[in-house]
């Protein structure tokens, strides 16, 4: 197995407030890896210190072999990133959405890898057609073409669930599980863990800006993940009255 | 792949994609446009315009017009970027911020430049002279390079502001006065008539203005995006 | 944080200082022949105008060096020259009014130091709307860096360009320009007069410098305790 994301000690600050407090997390290559987490909890701060749109204040960062924040050219290049927002142009339709972000990339005669994209989210038949006239759903599919324009090794994806119906969601579930079928390695944050729970192979708890425990799916009890999810939360905040006790 | 090739690609295809979007939309063009005609209406009323005091006039005006018309434009489209999250998109691509600076600067000096071409021939008709010229011409080209130039930049700052709305014009203003008083100053003079000898000074100073701001956005422009 | 004691001594003398350059001022510098009276505001304008370049030039530097070592100390350096300097800059063009007044006949005029320094008065007052409409703590120093080089800058090319008019502001040290209204020659006392303003004025300068910085200090761990207390 070979380690592709690598975090050590992470510290990310907002002002006072410390959003990250030396959290480390692992990655092995293939991986599919859900971050549980309430709001607030540091996961999108996590997710965009990993995808270098937000430099660590402390800490040491490698992905694929590169390291963060110093060569983060290098690793832009291995990544795709799928945020809350679309990242989108929508006065653009969805083929010069890609082939922005192709050149962007530096691809070159990409006029058939577009379609190929286009055709595996499901948009090939819209892709004439205006980005903002889409749903939330198919914004949301193209977000990960456009994410994976580049064919990249990891893929990183903030609560791309968030205001989708459930047909939306399950394309967008059966799009993951043919990406990571292709050897990619993922990781996810959500809420939504009846859904999660049938997508990762791994399973971590972030709490107050540390990952507190690390799961994989065959060693969680069926339907466990919430009662999991729940008994690390619960054992923390005993753990923290304690302390405060003491 | 060369660096530098893909600096190019990238700056290029920010331009493309500036110029597609505003092909398909014509929202900034238009509203820059109208925004234009109601200023020099404006002005026409405010300052009762008559031929006598106009030829004086028109240089300030016509540069009153295309700045206020820029700043609606520069404040729009680095909105586009930031509201859908774009902004993100282009800064996780693996390119120099640099190449998404230019990209920007030269697809709204483009529109600035088209909203001039548009604005030119109407004041003529409107007024019954002809303004246009290779000398104005130069000089528009000259002015709004370095009103976009810092505009941009400014603009990428002002849109991650609360408050945004108001903020462009009063950070851009007054720095960009110098640029502003030369173009005027030449305008003025080439309108008035006089030898491009006498207006070398401007001209100059203009190019130097140019210089100045492009570099000086170029190396802060990266402080401005990065968190 | 106790008041360090070289700036409690700095205080007491930045005052002593300052009451002896107003006794220079009144006492030791001669009535102008011409002007009279109103002449004294003089060396109390220069000064003033001294100081509030030095602070923005400082709050340039300043930017600079928070962009490249992103410490919290330079933003704090930043923002203590830009309050400072905004309010010598405004004594400068007050002082200026009340000669003006009586010597060119005028409140104000379109002279090119005048409007220069007007405009740079402009940028500063926008440099603080900036900061103050981001919320982000370490995205308000970045920015507030950025736009206090890029004003720094253009503030010299706005002199420049309308210094390209004819002026009117006499051009008390080097040179004479026939055409400007209020020109006088110096004598020793009054040049003296002068350099000990501008000296006093810069030992104010720092004191105040240190007083806002340790201001900013002292705001920090303020907010840093309520977040601990919220937390």
């Amino acid at each position: 197995m070979i380690t592709i994301i690598e975090v050590r000690n992470l510290i990310k600050r907002f002002g006072h407030k410390q959003v990250l407090r030396k959290l480390n997390f692992s990655v092995q290559q293939g991986e599919f890896v859900a971050l549980l987490g309430s709001n607030g909890a540091g996961k999108t701060t996590l997710l965009r210190t990993l995808s270098s749109l937000s430099k660590p204040n402390y800490g040491e960062i490698q992905i694929a072999g590169y390291y963060l924040p110093g060569q983060s050219a290098q690793v832009r290049k291995k990544l795709g990133v799928v945020s809350h927002l679309p990242l989108l142009y929508g006065d653009l339709n969805a083929e010069e959405n890609l082939k922005f972000y192709g050149r962007l990339y530096g691809l070159s005669d990409f006029q058939n890898h577009i379609e190929e994209i286009l055709q595996l989210v499901g948009l090939l038949k819209r892709k004439k057609d205006l980005v903002r006239t889409f749903s939330r759903g198919m914004q949301q599919r193209l977000a990960i073409g456009r994410a994976i324009i580049h064919d990249p090794e990891v893929l990183l994806l903030d609560e791309p669930h968030t205001g989708l119906d459930q047909d939306a969601a399950n394309m967008l579930d059966t799009l993951l599980q043919e990406i990571a079928s292709r050897g990619r390695t993922v990781v996810m944050t959500s809420h939504d863990f009846p859904r999660v729970a049938n997508l990762a192979t791994r399973f971590d708890v972030l709490y107050k800006g540390i990952i507190h425990s690390s799961k994989f799916a065959k060693d969680l009890p069926q339907h466990g993940l919430l009662a999991y999810y729940q008994s690390i939360v619960d054992e923390i905040d005993a753990g923290g009255e304690n302390q405060d006790a003491a | 792949m060369q660096p530098k090739t893909s600096f190019f690609k990238a700056m290029f295809a920010v331009v493309w994609k500036d110029l597609i979007a505003e092909l398909r939309g014509k929202e900034l063009i238009s509203a820059m446009l109208v925004f234009a005609l109601l200023v020099i209406f404006i002005f026409n009323f405010a300052l009762e315009l008559d031929p006598k005091t106009r030829s004086a006039l028109t240089a300030g005006i016509l540069w009153v017009t295309i700045i206020f018309a820029g700043n609606l434009g520069l404040n729009r489209s680095m909105a586009v970027e930031k509201d859908r999250g774009c902004l993100d998109g282009l800064l996780l691509a693996p390119v120099d911020r640099t190449a998404i600076y230019f990209g920007k600067s030269i697809a709204n000096w483009i529109f600035m430049l088209i909203v001039a071409m548009i604005v030119l021939p109407i004041y003529s008709i409107l007024y019954n002279t002809n303004i246009i010229s290779p000398a104005l011409l130069l000089v528009i080209l000259l002015g709004s390079e370095g009103y976009v130039a810092i505009g941009t930049l400014l603009a990428s700052m002002a849109v991650q502001a609360r408050t945004r709305d108001i903020l462009l014009p009063i950070l851009l203003f007054p720095v960009i006065l110098p640029v502003l008083i030369a173009a005027v100053k030449a305008s003025a003079g080439i309108l008035s008539g006089f030898p491009f000898s006498d207006l070398q000074t401007w001209f100059n100073l203009l190019i130097v203005y140019d210089i100045i701001f492009t570099s000086v956005a170029f190396m802060v422009f990266d402080s401005v995006v990065e968190e | 944080m106790k008041k360090p004691t070289t700036l409690k001594i700095l205080d007491v003398v930045t005052l002593v200082a300052l009451l002896g350059a107003t006794a220079m001022v009144f006492f030791y510098a001669p009535i102008e022949r011409v002007m009279g009276a109103v002449q004294k505001v003089f060396y109390f304008h220069v000064a003033a105008g001294w100081v509030g370049m030095l602070s923005f030039l400082f709050a340039a530097i300043a930017g600079i060096l928070y962009l490249v070592k992103k410490t919290k100390i330079w933003d704090l350096v930043g923002v203590a020259a830009v309050e400072i300097g905004i309010i010598f800059i405004f004594i400068n063009i007050v002082t200026g009014s009340i000669w003006a007044r009586p010597i060119w006949n005028t409140w104000w005029t379109w002279d090119p130091r005048l409007t220069t320094a007007t405009i740079m008065e402009l940028v500063y007052i926008a440099y603080l709307m900036l900061r103050q409409g981001i919320d982000d703590p370490e995205r308000r120093s970045r920015f507030g860096a950025v736009y206090a080089i890029v004003g720094f800058l253009s503030v010299p090319l706005t002199f420049f360009s309308i210094r390209i008019f004819r002026t009117i502001h006499p051009v008390v040290i080097a040179g004479s320009d026939p055409s400007a209204v209020g020109t006088f020659d110096m004598t020793p006392t009054m040049f003296q007069t002068m350099m000990v303003s501008i000296v006093v004025f810069s030992i104010l300068f720092i004191d105040l410098v240190w007083h806002r910085i340790r201001l900013g200090k002292l705001a920090n761990q303020v907010e840093e305790l309520k977040f601990n207390i919220q937390d």
